[in-house]
């Protein structure tokens, strides 16, 4: 069990190849806007996985970063088109936070790192994998930043209008130490993220160099 | 609001690192040493501002007027991948010294948040050609900032008696929170 736990933090993209930090540390206020996040970039490392897979025959070595990112970027755009279109109310908190997936270590990692060698069916499954990881840890921080910093869990909010429920719930009674602001602010997912990291390292160890 | 005003919110108030959380990976990444975080650094300031003022035309003169903003995404980041290739060759074939010290960083520049990041904030802050020139200076002057006083204490850190669990990343996340939070204070 304890090595079950151990290899999934290892495999896990944030926990244990620390990529794509950016939108974990920035966008992860509320559980709503992390586990969108972490959606639309599954949605990306499929689709780019895919395409990088089936292209990679025929991609010279020496240009294939440019025509990731371009594929990647193209992804993007079309995600970013949609999502602000349809839901509005995410610009403010997502804003320059879904064209800078263009630019996320993890695609362009795993499009250079995995895709370009293996056929669509193993890409897909890593990107399957990776993306479901990404999802898991950055909902994991955005459920201990909410309930730390605002004593609420917000299921969906800014998606109303297109789901048609409304699920926010308050965690904790009032008039208790919580909601503190300190870690609604960025000095506080810092730390929240700083003392998770070394609670996954106890857990899983360190090797001893 | 006034330029100078415009200067310190990318400098200290909204400084890009800890506020804004773009580039954070070269910042936990390659700050061991000082050195390689100031080189690491200056590489990134050249590339910020001299695609800040291209994209700024390209934007303002030929996708606006074209209709063509929803892919302002891509292109901006294939002039950055350009820019940076055309840079690289050019170090290199006229700055030898400049080039050992630089030319590793470059490449991994076209993937760095803070670049396409600030370059976004521009557009969406609608800042005018000086106003862009001054934020994009104060906010990689900000990162620079970052940048050293990090490396110096990741330095400090390495000879610290620091639980083994928390060797490496997490303390260097730790140091970066107490940093936010002097940062936070910046506030006029």
């Amino acid at each position: 069990m304890r090595k079950k736990i151990s290899l999934f933090i290892k495999q896990n993209p944030v926990f244990g190849m620390t990529l794509g930090l950016c939108p974990l540390l920035a966008i992860t206020t509320t559980f709503e806007n992390s586990y969108l996040m972490g959606i639309s970039l599954l949605f990306i490392l499929i689709l780019s996985n895919s395409i990088v897979s089936l292209i990679r025959k025929w991609v010279p070595n020496k240009i294939r970063i440019p025509i990731y990112i371009t594929i990647i970027g193209i992804f993007v755009t079309i995600l970013e088109y949609l999502l602000f279109t349809y839901v509005p109310q995410l610009k403010s908190s997502l804003g320059i936070y879904i064209p800078l997936i263009i630019v996320n270590c993890l695609v362009l990692g795993r499009a250079l790192g995995y895709a370009s060698r293996h056929n669509l069916k193993d890409s897909i499954k890593d990107a399957l994998k990776m993306g479901l990881g990404y999802t898991f840890s950055l909902s994991l921080v955005g459920i201990i930043r909410e309930v730390l910093g605002s004593n609420t869990l917000t299921l969906m909010e800014n998606t109303t209008n297109v789901t048609g429920y409304l699920a926010k719930y308050q965690v904790f009674p009032t008039n208790s130490i919580i909601p503190n602001q300190f870690f609604a602010s960025p000095a506080g997912v810092l730390l929240i993220v700083g003392l998770l990291f070394g609670l996954l390292n106890m857990i899983k160890g360190v090797e001893e160099k | 609001m006034s330029l100078i005003s415009i200067f310190l919110i990318g400098l200290l108030t909204e400084n890009i690192v800890l506020t804004k959380f773009l580039g954070i990976c070269p910042v936990i990444g390659t700050s061991r040493n000082r050195k390689t975080a100031i080189n690491m650094s200056l590489a990134v300031t050249l590339i910020v501002i001299l695609s800040s003022i291209i994209t700024y035309f390209i934007y303002y003169y030929l996708l606006k007027p074209l209709n063509l903003i929803f892919i302002q995404s891509v292109v901006f980041v294939l002039i950055i991948a350009i820019f940076v290739q055309i840079l690289e060759r050019l170090i290199k074939k006229h700055n030898q010294t400049l080039h050992k010290t630089l030319g590793i960083f470059l490449p991994l520049i076209t993937t760095n948040c803070a670049v396409l990041g600030i370059i976004l904030l521009n557009i969406a802050n609608e800042y005018s050609f000086v106003e862009m020139l001054i934020y994009a200076f104060g906010s990689t002057l900000g990162f620079t900032l970052v940048m050293y006083v990090f490396s110096s204490m990741r330095e400090r850190l390495e000879t610290a008696p620091i639980p083994k669990h928390f060797k490496n990343l997490p303390i260097a996340f730790i140091t970066a929170a107490i940093m936010s939070m002097i940062f936070s204070r910046f506030i006029f």
